[in-house]
């Protein structure tokens, strides 16, 4: 009796357990953990230099991802899976292309299932390299050398354009601008960085371009990043005295450059940048008004028609930074990640790249249109010309996304 | 023209000569981050590694007192001078002098901690954004036909020199400056006549950043204040010390004209890139004349 008692007790036991296991297998196979999964975060690493010589430019694109990663998450983070949040991994990479290779490994360690950077070029070349080697979807923000998406790795994607793109439409621009004002240019010298990669590429793209159009590259002028002094530059621009001086730079560089040009009292038809740092930053603009007045750049730049742009402009500037284009690159960087993982339905990396590589994401501010991915370059990407003036950042060409008219020649 | 394969272009004199002349403001810069530099090295002996991270502080400190209380920053040389000269002070006695336990491998290490403690300070409080200071004089000069002269460039001139006489004044005609070459020449012989060496190293050391503070309102209306601006100064300040003899200030600022002029020229001749390593030549070449620098004394 005991005996049967017992085994009927255990038989109760394991009908219980068995039921309970059946019911704990079967949700696993379809819902019921898959709410459990849902709370796990999505690990996506962001990695910028936040120190050494290109800390401001890192912070600020830090800045943007962060602000467009927790606007993702206070929308509810990703649906597919559940709601789960995106979780940032930070990293440093110090201004140094091998530092940023390395906190790609930590990142790979930690199993993110994206990045998102990393500002300069050079860092970009390594970071998508580092990044490649296991699998990681790498969304490239601000780099803007053509080899970071031309070396066949396949999880490697620039959102915005580099400097093929945009050196042709600087060109482009360019010519438009002259040509509107009744073609007053002739000479013109270039002054790029030469130590990242982007400046040196974007001089020769610039000569190739101006050349045929009748306008004479009088002299080539490299610099190295960071720069202490333009005095010297700035000599030999007076010595030429070229109608258009063409810089292309990082901010530092910019702003010390075109003082420069101001203390030494040199002011040709027109400043001209190709991505020239600070040519179309606010925050030049606030603190360096007189030097800023008339210069142009084709740069990255927003629809300046779009409320969300202006929208995420007021957001910046109400966390007490400038709306750069660090700042709108890395968050449109961030965005499009995002919306891969939404699209991929998952945090497998592999799955991540199909949905980045076949991306058509459009809910954007940035003047590309639809996003359509080519051997990973969002081949709709493009820069658009701005001009400062007064205490506006204008855009001028080309004449759909303008809102001002250029003024060239300049004032004396 | 070529000259080992590298294309050497020509330009008129009044390039050569506007080069030639920014190099001496260049230089002039240099020197005013050298002479404190030169003044710890000539009398502690070490390197001073946070050197580079002082100045940023002082530039900071110029930045805050311009831009919260509107004060100018060659005015805020009342302040941040004597500021500098304490804090210097309180740093050797109470850091510096304490971990190092005399051993000068130890100073080098300390030096060196402090300023990776101080840059990542001014990282987390400051940020990294750079911070500039807008003077109404800013573009205010005269023009030299060649050149123009800004008013900043020649205060951070005009600084240089006063500064090197002040200091050549103070070593050579007060008893502290007598105590501190005492210090310098023979450690033991001070320490023997009743010199207290503790006091004259921290007061040293405390000139030498008073110095620094002085270079930082000369520089702050040119240059933008960022956690690197040290980098930036500090790794040529040290080739220019030992260019013009350790411890030596008028040798600081005859090494900073010097290279300041001989790296404007190396770079108008050969680019801005290239054209640095004529820093590198004319420093060894000077050293393989005279091995204790332009101005310095033989040890013994």
């Amino acid at each position: 009796m005991t005996k049967h008692t017992t085994t009927n007790k255990t038989r109760r036991q394991f009908i219980k357990t068995a039921a309970a296991g059946t019911v704990i297998a079967a949700a696993g196979i379809t819902g019921f953990p898959y709410i459990a999964r849902a709370a796990a975060a999505v690990k996506v690493g962001i990695v910028h230099p936040v120190t050494g010589w290109a800390q401001y430019s890192g912070s600020q694109c830090r800045f943007g991802a962060m602000m467009a990663l927790d606007e993702i998450n206070a929308a509810g983070g990703i649906k597919s899976l559940g709601g789960a949040m995106l979780e940032a991994m930070l990293g440093d990479a110090q201004s140094k292309p091998e530092i940023g290779a390395a906190e790609v490994e930590k990142m790979n360690e930690a199993g993110v299932s994206s990045i998102v950077g990393a500002y300069a070029s050079n860092i970009c070349l390594a970071t998508t390299q580092a990044a490649a080697k296991h699998g990681i979807p790498h969304v490239v923000d601000v780099g803007v050398n053509d080899k970071i998406v031309s070396r066949g790795l396949t999880n490697t994607f620039r959102f915005g354009p580099g400097f093929g793109i945009i050196t042709k439409a600087g060109v482009e621009g360019f010519l438009a601008v002259n040509k509107a004002a009744g073609s007053p240019t002739k000479r013109v010298v270039i002054v790029h960085e030469n130590t990242t990669g982007f400046g040196a590429g974007i001089a020769g793209l610039m000569t190739k371009g101006l050349n045929p159009a009748g306008i004479e590259v009088v002299e080539v002028l490299p610099h190295p990043t960071p720069n202490k002094d333009f005095r010297n530059i700035a000599l030999k621009i007076k010595e030429i005295n070229p109608d258009v001086v063409i810089p292309s730079h990082y901010y530092n560089e910019g702003v010390l450059f075109l003082r420069t040009l101001q203390r030494q009292k040199i002011q040709p038809k027109a400043i001209y940048s190709v991505l020239g740092g600070a040519s179309s930053q606010y925050r030049f603009l606030a603190e360096f008004p007189d030097a800023a007045q008339y210069v142009m750049d084709c740069n990255h730049w927003f629809d300046p028609k779009n409320q969300a742009a202006a929208a995420a402009r007021n957001k910046t500037q109400a966390a007490d930074k400038h709306y750069s284009y660090e700042v709108f690159l890395a968050y449109t960087a961030m965005k499009f990640t995002a919306d891969a993982i939404e699209r991929a339905g998952s945090s497998d990396r592999a799955k991540i790249v199909e949905a980045m590589a076949s991306s058509s994401w459009s809910d954007h501010f940035m003047p590309y249109g639809p996003t359509k991915i080519v051997d990973g370059q969002n081949v709709g990407a493009r820069p658009l010309v701005t001009q400062i003036l007064g205490k506006n950042i204008d855009v001028i060409e080309p004449p759909e996304y303008a809102t001002a008219k250029a003024i060239f020649p300049r004032p004396a | 023209m070529e000259l080992f394969g590298i294309h050497i272009p020509s330009y008129g004199w009044q390039t050569v000569l506007g080069s030639a002349i920014s190099g001496v403001f260049l230089g002039s810069i240099y020197a005013l981050v050298a002479l404190g530099l030169t003044l710890i090295y000539g009398v502690l002996h070490i390197i001073n590694f946070a050197h580079g991270a002082l100045l940023m502080l002082a530039m900071y400190a110029v930045f805050y007192l311009w831009n919260s209380l509107g004060i100018d920053p060659y005015v805020a040389m009342l302040i941040v001078v004597p500021g500098g000269f304490l804090f210097g002070y309180v740093l050797q006695r109470s850091v510096i002098s304490k971990a190092s336990h005399g051993r000068d491998e130890i100073i080098l290490l300390v030096t060196l901690g402090i300023a990776i403690v101080i840059e990542n300070a001014a990282l987390f409080f400051f940020s990294a954004t750079e911070r500039s200071v807008r003077v109404p004089y800013d573009l205010d000069g005269f023009d030299l036909g060649v050149t123009f002269v800004v008013y900043p460039e020649l205060a951070a001139l005009g600084g240089s020199l006063l500064i090197t006489l002040a200091l050549w004044l103070f070593m050579s005609r007060t008893d502290t400056g007598k105590a501190i070459r005492a210090v310098a020449k023979e450690r033991q012989g001070a320490r023997l006549v009743g010199i207290n060496v503790d006091h004259i190293f921290a007061v040293s050391f405390g000139i030498g950043t008073a110095c620094v503070a002085a270079a930082a309102s000369l520089l702050v209306p040119t240059y933008a204040v960022h956690p690197q601006i040290g980098y930036l100064f500090v790794l040529i300040a040290f080739t220019v010390v030992v260019l013009g003899g350790m411890g030596s200030f008028v040798g600081a600022l005859v090494g900073g004209f010097l290279i300041g002029i001989t790296e404007q020229l190396g770079r108008l001749y050969m680019g801005e890139s290239l054209g640095v390593i004529t820093i590198s030549v004319i420093f060894i070449l000077v050293l393989l004349f005279r091995p204790t620098g332009l101005f310095g004394q033989r040890s013994g």
